[in-house]
């Protein structure tokens, strides 16, 4: 046990080479790229809608179609039903997701400057973590928004769960629901620093690995 | 059987095949009607040619003129369906035009016009697809703007000119549309007697300038032309750039029975008017000002305007596509008559006149005409196609003959069903004619639509001219009166879908819910009210009796065809509000108790509940 320890330690303290460097800064690079493509995309047709309704959603805001005409569109239709606006204001994770975005972006970079697995590991368990609770929370929002409808509403529904991947009839309109360049972006980092960490456990020297003290 | 019998019996026989074959000699039918109606028309070709399938876009729009409705309507070349009505002077509850109060302001007392020549706006001779002017009988022309296709400015009536039918007429450029008398009066207009008709009844000439960026439009002169019926115009192009033409009939200048009094000379007279120099006699100050306008006297000030001799009561004049020839046809003849513009151009240098009518001289037949083309009885109106070719309606042989300008050769004749009146082609009246399609307008429907009573609607029949023979291809009702209409290539027009919010500067309007609602200011009562699916805001309000009360509704909305209407009953109230439009209406709440209002413009699922009450105490 002892000496899995200290191997597993040795390991963690290893420099990392300069291909899984490269692939760190190209993972930065894929991170500053979020920034300018909508993580998920809903799209509703219906037959007064030949051309779709669309709504785009970033990590900091909504943009819908048609010059944002879309998104005030499906607010009308959703009041029928008693479902909150889909307004910037109600998405809480606008307001601190970028920033996340952000400092996991300096940590990708501190990993790839300062060259240790250590530093690697560390920010592939708060990306992956972070991603698992984006799409917990996206899925959330979309439960919420489902099923919060006011009893008042002129067209009473059912609560239902609009989809979150893939499609669904709602009444009249078909629902596409689809990850967008953002969100694969964010996939890519994740494959991008696990290649990263087993290509350097690929390449670890076979002999006795040094010791972090050894290291001068 | 004896020999005797059996002779008269084969005589009775063959008496009685005779009688039978001279019995299907009398034909039911004239020979153009037998094997078919009007134009061979291939159906199946036909079909094809015309068919645009559910949700595909026509090539073309046709303005077509609503005559004494008033309107226009919008037509979709080649399916020839009815697009859309646009209002201009007459009310239209179905957009709510006439209702509200800018369009109220702007056809004033009148809430009727006889509309009569659209003019699409030209940039260098071609249609730009900006705007679209057409004239009205009691002294007005309008402005439609094709962004929203909506009625902008209605001038007039102007003073001085009574009965504007030769107009709305647009130069190259837009720089003018043109206005012209058909009933001459007295200028400034005073009571004289009809006894003076011929010395004291004047026709004026005018030209509307027009704002190059905005198209506003302003009287900016007259000339004082005299008694004649100035009846249709069109402005040079190209090689006759500047120059105006405008044809006129009772030259005889008489009265009473006109049917016979003015169709007594052989010739009447296009006048030629040099515009140009029409604005700088104006700058330089060579005008009366009659009626609050600058006049100018053609007896005073020479070298504007010239008559040109043509034969008899002349209703069309049209410009060929290169500006050389001025096509003038004599309603009451058999020919249509080419005026070569170099030749007139020379003649007036030359001093080459037989005569004048109150000064103004008139050039000699002889020097000007390049030929007299025989195209049937009753010319009125002539269309151009590429390479030359000219379309020209026959209202008395009920036909359009083509021919070639340059050879003067009649090449073929469509009949029309029936009494054509104008025709108009496929950008056919400007400097480059695209030669495809060509509708007839015709007077006469008689009867080739299912029955709809005595009142019959008008036809407008659609032919192929791609070929060397014309080819009936649709027949269209129109509703009337379609004096002329134009043709335009759909791309060239860049009409918007919604109004956008940011353009709204409607000092009235309210975006947000919070700010809907009724503030009093004394006896006046502005309600500020919000249209969007599927409220009224405020759902109601209370006003006492005698109030002044203006409704400004604001449709909210940013959808295509999220239309709101806002109708107030019993107050004869109807506004159609289009998504991002404000609209007003003020009125005097004059009967007291409970009235509803509601969108009259089927808006959505819940459109019935759209609705609420104004409380008059």
């Amino acid at each position: 046990m002892q000496a899995f320890l200290q191997r597993a330690n040795r390991f963690l303290d290893m420099p990392i080479g300069l291909p899984a460097r490269i692939m760190l800064l190209a993972a930065t690079a894929l991170i500053v790229a979020t920034y300018f493509f909508p993580l998920w995309n809903l799209t509703m047709f219906a037959p007064q809608y030949p051309e779709g309704l669309r709504l785009d959603i970033y990590s900091y805001t909504l943009v819908g179609g048609n010059n944002g005409q879309d998104v005030k569109e499906i607010n009308v239709l959703n009041h029928y039903i008693g479902m909150q606006d889909l307004v910037n204001e109600s998405f809480t994770e606008f307001q601190w997701m970028p920033f996340v975005i952000g400092a996991l972006g300096l940590l990708v970079l501190r990993a790839a400057v300062h060259g240790t697995v250590v530093a690697l590991v560390d920010v592939t368990m708060l990306f992956v973590y972070f991603g698992a609770f984006s799409l917990w929370s996206f899925g959330y929002k979309l439960y919420r928004y489902g099923h919060d409808l006011s009893p008042e509403a002129a067209v009473q529904v059912p609560p239902f769960m609009p989809p979150m991947f893939g499609g669904a009839q709602i009444a009249n309109f078909e629902v596409y629901s689809y990850p967008r360049p953002a969100t694969y972006a964010m996939a890519g980092v994740i494959a991008l620093l696990l290649a990263a960490l087993f290509l350097t456990w690929w390449q670890r020297p076979t002999g006795e690995l040094p010791v972090a003290a050894d290291r001068g | 059987m004896d020999r005797t019998n059996r002779v008269a019996w084969s005589r009775a026989s063959a008496l009685l095949v005779l009688a039978l074959v001279a019995s299907q000699c009398t034909p039911s039918q004239p020979a153009s009607r037998r094997g078919g109606s009007g134009v061979q028309s291939d159906a199946a070709v036909a079909a094809l040619k015309t068919y645009v399938a559910p949700g595909d876009l026509d090539e073309y729009y046709m303005f077509s003129s609503g005559g004494h409705s008033g309107q226009i309507y919008v037509y979709g070349l080649p399916s020839m369906r009815h697009l859309s009505t646009i209002p201009v002077y007459t009310p239209y509850p179905a957009t709510g035009y006439g209702f509200d109060d800018d369009s109220k302001k702007m056809l004033g007392d009148l809430t009727w016009g006889d509309a009569h020549h659209p003019a699409l706006s030209e940039t260098k001779g071609d249609y730009d697809g900006r705007w679209l002017f057409i004239n009205e009988m009691n002294g007005r022309i309008a402005r439609i703007d094709l962004r929203d296709f909506k009625t902008k400015q209605i001038l007039g009536p102007v003073p001085n000119l009574h009965g504007n039918h030769a107009s709305s007429f647009v130069t190259p450029n837009t720089e003018y549309a043109m206005m012209a008398t058909r009933f001459s009066r007295p200028v400034p207009n005073r009571v004289v007697g009809i006894d003076k008709y011929a010395t004291e009844y004047k026709g004026i000439i005018a030209g509307v300038k027009i704002e190059p960026a905005s198209g506003e439009m302003s009287l900016a002169w007259q000339i004082l032309m005299p008694p004649f019926d100035y009846d249709l115009g069109d402005a040079g192009k190209l090689a006759s750039d500047g120059w105006m033409f405008f044809t006129s009939y009772n030259t005889e200048r008489a009265t009473g029975k006109l049917e016979v009094t003015a169709s007594q000379r052989d010739q009447d007279y296009i006048a030629a008017v040099d515009w140009r120099a029409a604005e700088k006699a104006i700058a330089e100050g060579k005008f009366d000002t009659i009626g609050g306008v600058k006049v100018i006297d053609p007896k005073k000030v020479p070298g504007i305007v010239y008559l040109l001799p043509c034969g008899k009561s002349p209703h069309g004049v049209d410009v060929s596509p290169d500006g050389k020839w001025i096509i003038g046809s004599g309603k009451l003849q058999g020919v249509t008559t080419a005026f070569n513009f170099e030749k007139i151009q020379t003649a007036i240098r030359n001093k080459d006149f037989i005569g004048e009518e109150d000064g103004i001289p008139v050039l000699k037949y002889e020097s000007i005409k390049d030929a007299e083309v025989a195209v049937g009885l009753g010319p009125l109106h002539t269309q151009f196609g590429p390479d030359g070719w000219a379309y020209t309606s026959l209202f008395v042989d009920s036909a359009i003959a083509k021919w070639k300008l340059g050879t003067w050769e009649v090449v073929d004749k469509a009949p029309m069903s029936y009494s054509i009146g104008h025709l108009a082609a496929a950008e056919g009246d400007t400097v480059s004619p695209d030669g495809n399609y060509l509708v007839g307008l015709n007077k006469l429907s008689h009867g080739r639509h299912l029955s709809v009573g005595p009142s019959q609607p008008e036809s407008s029949q659609l032919l192929d001219i791609t070929e060397e023979k014309m080819k009936l291809l649709y027949d269209a009702f129109t509703e009337p009166e379609p004096h002329y209409a134009q043709i335009i290539k759909a791309d060239k027009i860049k009409a918007i879908e919604v109004y956008p919010k940011e353009e709204n500067k409607h000092p009235m309007a309210v975006w947000d819910l919070k700010d809907a609602g009724v503030t009093r200011n004394g006896k006046n009562v502005l309600v500020k009210m919000i249209a969007v699916r599927s409220t009224l805001t405020p759902t109601s309000f209370e006003v006492t009796a005698g109030d002044q009360v203006t409704v400004a509704v604001t449709n909210i909305e940013q959808t295509t065809d999220e239309l709101h209407g806002f109708g107030l009953l019993d107050y004869n109230i109807n506004l159609v509000i289009d998504p991002g439009e404000t609209k007003t209406v003020t009125f005097t709440a004059k009967k007291s108790g409970v009235f509803a209002y509601y969108c009259t413009n089927f808006c959505s699922a819940l459109h019935q509940e759209m609705q609420g009450y104004m409380i008059v105490k």
